[in-house]
């Protein structure tokens, strides 16, 4: 899923400067699983500011509001009352969401109060870790299901670079190094050899290196 | 020959190889590279210019390579994936031939999060054995990583980097063979400090047979102080220096007192520069030992000095070496 985090409210304080009255709204499904941007974290969010900008001698109003996808038009079609009444969104959505927001009400200013940060799991309770690049082009047949590509700090291709020890990698000791995982995965299911090609170099514009990524299913369109 | 350097034909020869690093300065000035190159001349058969060594900007490797030239000294150019797509590798790797400049080494590159910008974006469009492999078609097939063919190649003698201490330990050989596939004529290790450790690796690869395909240089470097050897043991990543030489550095100044027991700022002076000069003569001291150990090790083809920001230091580390001179070839 979509993992993200809430801004610094002194950022959020600011980017809600000029406006009185702010519709802060939440979304269901991904930043709501990672606690970022969920029913809970947009009353969280509410009370901090009204406290703040009160502190600040501020008046103004926060309606609080969540959909349950903040990406598509149907959900948001709910809110489109809230949305003319108020002077700004402020949406806890990924930037997804933010960006379906502003282009649905063209007139209405959305306001991102999240850093979207990667596509990844909960690793732990509280942990959330990398897990995918949307590089386009899956080699997760070739690495025994361990992204290299995501979980390489260099995105290597053809196995574990001089900076791996102790299975960690050298930007942190807290990051695993992922071809130290993708060996040790491969030697487990007897699958080696595929550690022993030398692997091409990758057609990057199956990703956003090949411009903003698009897909048109004819057999869908109406 | 696959190039016009130095390096290969005293390989190709027969000889001991000796390379050596020049550090490129953190500015424009081209003197430093100047000093530097005419204080290694004639240590050692090339000398590698580093490319934005743990991510640190500095003078590009390329131009530093071309200043040593002038000075008669046979350049090895280093080339990362960290800055530059395939795009940009490829219009160095031609710029670098056409300047003259007869070796190249591959390497993936220190991470940004190392060095003085890590707020900046990597590209690692390709890795360091995709990099040799695009260098080698470039070479022998004439021809550019899309397939189109060119009229003049780059005849450069290609290395790639390896460290036998890095982990998984029983993958190394194995990755090493990656790069000799991809056509490595040369490789340059890691600093080796844990030798019976660096045995064992060369054994592994003498048994996969990598040894009479690539020239396999050993890299050493000498020891600066106690701190120094303490700093290399615990805190860089890939280094395994052994405690014997932690040791060997403290014992180095024994006897000598602390300059932080000493008021006089002249007596202190001459304190500092006693440690520092006992630290010196036995940091090359362990340098040279090791030299002469790998050198025995069945497998090894030459070795790569990394006196980092301590040039000063090759020539006594080859002369007690028994490295001197170097061969005319």
């Amino acid at each position: 899923m979509i993992i993200a985090e809430q801004k610094p409210l002194d950022e959020i304080k600011s980017m809600i400067a000029d406006y009185q009255k702010v519709l802060i709204l939440g979304c269901g499904t991904c930043v709501t699983i990672c606690f970022a941007g969920g029913e809970k974290e947009v009353g969280i969010l509410a009370s901090a500011l009204r406290m703040a900008t009160r502190l600040d001698g501020q008046d103004k109003e926060f309606i609080e509001a969540t959909v349950q996808r903040q990406c598509e038009y149907e959900f948001n079609e709910e809110v489109a009352d809230l949305v003319k009444e108020a002077d700004v969104v402020l949406s806890l959505a990924c930037g997804i969401g933010v960006q379906t927001m502003n282009e649905q009400f063209p007139e209405k200013l959305t306001l991102p109060g999240l850093n979207t940060k990667f596509l990844g799991q909960p690793t732990e309770q509280g942990v959330w870790d990398e897990r995918c690049l949307a590089c386009g082009d899956c080699v997760l047949y070739k690495t025994g299901g361990i992204c290299p590509i995501a979980r390489c700090s260099k995105s290597l291709l053809n196995g574990p670079c001089g900076g791996s020890q102790n299975g960690k990698c050298e930007i942190n000791p807290e990051v695993d190094c992922a071809w130290q995982l993708i060996y040790d995965r491969l030697k487990a299911l007897g699958k080696l050899d595929l550690m022993m090609e030398v692997k091409s170099p990758k057609d990057w514009s199956a990703s956003h290196a090949g411009g903003p990524g698009k897909i048109v299913r004819e057999d869908l369109r109406l | 020959m696959k190039s016009d350097s130095n390096l290969e034909k005293v390989l190709s020869a027969g000889h001991f190889a000796v390379t050596a690093e020049l550090g490129p300065p953190k500015n424009a000035d081209p003197e430093v590279v100047r000093k530097k190159a005419r204080m290694l001349k004639g240590c050692a058969d090339a000398f590698n210019v580093t490319d934005g060594q743990t991510a640190v900007v500095r003078m590009a490797s390329w131009a530093a390579c071309l200043i040593q030239k002038e000075e008669g000294l046979d350049p090895i150019v280093q080339m990362t994936c960290r800055d530059r797509n395939r795009i940009a590798l490829q219009m160095d790797v031609l710029g670098a031939a056409a300047l003259g400049i007869n070796n190249i080494l591959c390497l993936s590159g220190d991470h940004m999060s190392f060095g003085n910008h890590p707020e900046s974006k990597g590209v690692y469009d390709i890795d360091s054995i995709q990099l040799v492999k695009m260098v080698k078609d470039m070479r022998d097939e004439k021809k550019f990583q899309c397939g189109e063919e060119m009229k003049v190649e780059p005849r450069l003698f290609i290395g790639a980097a390896a460290n036998p201490f890095a982990d998984p330990f029983d993958y190394r050989p194995y990755r090493l063979a990656k790069k000799v596939a991809a056509g490595a004529d040369f490789i340059q290790t890691q600093i080796v400090f844990n030798v019976p450790k660096f045995r064992e690796y060369m054994k592994r690869v003498c048994d996969l047979g990598l040894h009479e395909k690539v020239y396999i240089l050993a890299g050493v470097a000498p020891i600066k102080s106690s701190g120094a050897a303490r700093y290399m043991a615990s805190q860089v990543p890939g280094m395994d220096v052994p405690q014997e030489f932690v040791d060997r550095m403290v014992a180095a100044i024994k006897g000598i007192p602390s300059p932080k027991s000493i008021a006089d700022p002249e007596k202190k002076k001459e304190v500092r520069r006693r440690r520092r000069e006992a630290w010196q003569a036995e940091g090359i001291k362990i340098c040279a030992e090791i030299i002469q150990q790998v050198r025995e090790i069945p497998g090894v083809a030459g070795v790569h000095i990394m006196a980092i920001e301590w040039e000063e230091a090759v020539h006594e580390i080859v002369s007690q070496a028994g490295l001197l001179p170097r061969p005319t070839v």
